[in-house]
């Protein structure tokens, strides 16, 4: 149980460059933290300064509020659990569970160690597998393995670094939920590394966005999805990703490549002097206008190129020219968040009753005020709503109390009977 | 896939036994000539397979080394032989290991100098370094002695080693390491508990390397020792026979296997062991 404080973290590689820089965040006693970021972002090297495997450049690293930049690894008390897992091939599963415990020389009997190991075991479900060798494993078992070590003595903090990205979709699916069951259970506080925004957003109470070194936004997933700061947290955060358009500011009005909306005074107050800004909007705002489901706002019109159809949704693509202004912007955008530069193309997540078909020009619409419009410059957030930010903030603090709560309870309950 | 699979090793298979056979036939010569009695060597008549087997085996030769006139020459060369190459490969190994460590692990001024070095060392010919140190041995007092050979096999084989064992300590994951670290162990137990037993391999197939290069070494034994320190490559330089005008051919062909014998048995213990892959199942898979 312990608090983690990164102030002002840098990490500066020989060749000067900040892999890390000026990152500063609090994590509370219990919380489960997500740093996320595309590759390259510095989210590991973060983590690596955490546990203490690579050096601070500078900056302060604080557990419970005792400095530990110059500690080695083996004197902060974290846990780790590796992409790759590093289990030892020599040592059976027991034996690799019971590592740290062993190291701890006179701290631990052999009974001690046994009911620790089994304890693991247990609630990860390796019981049958204690004898085997870490080859004769599957990745899930192995997986398992490398959370039974991580999870055996009584670390501060575990941190994990991308634990799921070698198993396959089902398995990722069912070991996330796990981590997340355990994480409840035990309350321990957990950093968790990761480049999927789905296990950033399911798993995290908060989330650090990361984009080449730098901390864009920390914050609960609902908040970065719902008022992301600037334009890469809002292209990042979100499955299919946000659809961005260019749009001409002509006084109250955007025009959008399809139509024009109207805008209230504060934000037109805002684009003022602004020839051109990004309009941003969730696929799953933009709604088929022939369903009539009482949405009330802009109506378009536009020729659908593609759609997809899953069951439970679809999608259907348009293809639109970006004007040349903000074209290049986009396309930097499109880069960090490691993508193919194709494109410009509107997605929209439909209900799956919808009988648009491609190759028809169909009619949409959706509600403006569900719209994100960003400085094409600095890539900021015109329309975040720091009030409702800041109430999102307090909702999801308070739910993640009241889980903690009830875990424990549940655990002493369990434990007294 | 199977079917293919043997099919494609056909033509190794053929190549593979004129090789055997090549490699083969002089080490049975030894063996055959080592059982024949002195009339057998003289005569074809005595022998089968075209003089090449004897008709009569016989075990005179083994009783003249071990227990016959040229015991005395034998059995101490044989107990040198033992003592300078295990000592050698101990503590070539040791030396070895922590070399390839550092090599492998840290960054270091004067790493490529050390690999280089090293490389050019094992490339220098050897009998050009054996007049002077025969030189430098008789005046510091290492001339015939254990510790006189010792340090010149140390220098044939360290090179190698740190090479093999480095290549080794390479092909270990960064990972295990630092898991053992945040696992709570000091940079001496994550080497000791973890690097060592996956090393393993690499550690039992150096060791055997280095004993054969300092066992098989005739150069630096005949000429850095006299009659003290002399091992049994030098040894069977310096077997005679009956007379001046016999060769003492079978006792040298017999000495020649029993002194193959330990090899033959190193090999056999620790093939299995010097198989790689010990690290599998480490990582993802």
């Amino acid at each position: 149980m312990a608090e983690i404080t990164l102030k002002n973290l840098v990490k500066k590689y020989g060749d000067g460059f900040p892999a890390v820089n000026d990152i500063s965040l609090d994590i509370a006693d219990g919380e489960f933290m997500i740093l996320v970021g595309p590759s390259g972002c510095g989210k590991s090297t973060l983590l690596r300064m955490i546990v203490g495997l690579e050096d601070i450049t500078s900056g302060d690293m604080l557990i419970d509020g005792k400095r530990v930049n110059e500690l080695a690894p083996r004197d902060r008390n974290l846990s780790m659990v590796f992409q790759n897992y590093a289990l030892y091939p020599h040592l059976s599963v027991f034996e690799n569970i019971a590592f740290p415990l062993r190291l701890a020389k006179g701290h631990h009997s052999e009974e001690e160690i046994t009911s620790k190991v089994n304890a693991a075991s247990d609630m990860l479900e390796l019981n049958e597998h204690l004898e085997r060798k870490p080859a004769n494993l599957s990745g899930g078992q192995r997986q398992r393995v490398a959370m039974g070590r991580a999870i055996v003595r009584d670390a501060d903090a575990f941190l994990f670094d991308e634990p799921l990205s070698n198993l396959d979709a089902k398995l990722r699916g069912q070991m996330r939920t796990e981590i997340s069951r355990m994480q409840r259970r035990l309350g321990t506080t957990t950093v968790y590394v990761t480049h999927d925004q789905t296990e950033a957003m399911t798993l995290g109470d908060r989330v650090a966005v990361l984009k080449k070194g730098l901390l864009q936004q920390c914050a609960s997933p609902r908040e970065l999805y719902d008022q992301p700061v600037n334009l890469f947290v809002a292209g990042f955060i979100g499955s299919p990703p946000m659809n961005f358009l260019p749009a001409q500011v002509d006084g109250a009005t955007l025009r959008l490549p399809f139509c024009d909306v109207e805008i209230g005074a504060d934000l037109a107050a805002k684009v003022e002097g602004k020839d051109i800004v990004i309009v941003g909007i969730r696929p799953e705002h933009i709604k088929d206008a022939s369903l009539d489901d009482g949405v009330q706002g802009a109506a378009f019109t536009a020729p659908v190129d593609v759609t997809e159809w899953l069951g439970n949704e679809q999608y259907a693509y348009i293809p639109f020219d970006a004007d040349p202004a903000v074209r290049a912007k986009l396309d930097e955008l499109d880069r960090d968040l490691d993508g193919e530069g194709m494109r410009t193309q509107i997605v929209v997540n439909l209900d799956a009753r919808s009988r648009i078909r491609e190759g028809d020009d169909e009619s949409f619409v959706f509600d403006p005020a569900l719209m994100h419009v960003f400085d094409p410059e600095s890539g900021d957030c015109l329309t975040r709503d720091e009030a409702k930010a800041k109430a999102i903030a307090e909702e999801s603090e308070a739910d993640r109390r009241r889980g903690l709560e009830r875990a424990k309870a549940r655990e002493s309950k369990n434990a007294t009977t | 896939m199977a079917s293919q699979d043997i099919k494609g090793t056909k033509p190794y298979t053929l190549l593979a036994i004129p090789i055997i056979i090549w490699t083969l036939v002089p080490l049975l010569w030894t063996l055959a000539l080592s059982g024949k009695s002195p009339a057998a060597l003289a005569s074809a008549n005595e022998n089968t397979l075209g003089n090449f087997w004897p008709k009569d085996w016989t075990w005179d030769n083994y009783a003249l080394i071990f227990t016959g006139g040229a015991s005395d020459l034998f059995l101490p060369a044989l107990r040198n032989s033992v003592v300078v190459c295990l000592s050698a490969t101990v503590i070539g190994v040791i030396l070895a290991m922590f070399c390839a460590y550092a090599i492998a692990r840290l960054n270091f001024p004067g790493k490529r100098v050390i690999l280089t070095t090293a490389l050019t060392v094992s490339f220098f010919p050897v009998i050009a370094m054996v007049t002077p140190l025969f030189d430098l041995w008789t005046k510091i007092g290492l001339f015939d002695t254990i510790p006189g050979l010792i340090i010149p096999y140390l220098a044939l084989t360290l090179p190698l080693s740190i090479w093999v064992l480095s290549a080794f300590f390479q092909a270990i994951p960064w990972e295990m390491e630092q898991a053992a670290q945040v696992d709570g162990a000091t940079t001496w137990q994550a080497f000791r508990k973890v690097i060592v037993p996956l090393a393993a391999p690499g550690v039992f197939t150096t060791a055997i390397i280095s004993f054969f290069i300092a066992w098989n070494d005739f150069v630096f034994a005949i000429s850095l020792t006299s009659d003290k320190a002399r091992t049994v490559p030098a040894a069977l330089a310096f077997f005679t026979g009956a007379s001046q005008f016999e060769q003492p051919t079978g006792g040298i062909m017999a000495a020649a296997v029993v002194v193959t014998i330990p090899v033959v048995i190193l090999v056999l213990i620790f093939q299995r062991r010097i198989v790689a892959g010990l690290t599998s199942g480490a990582v993802k898979g």
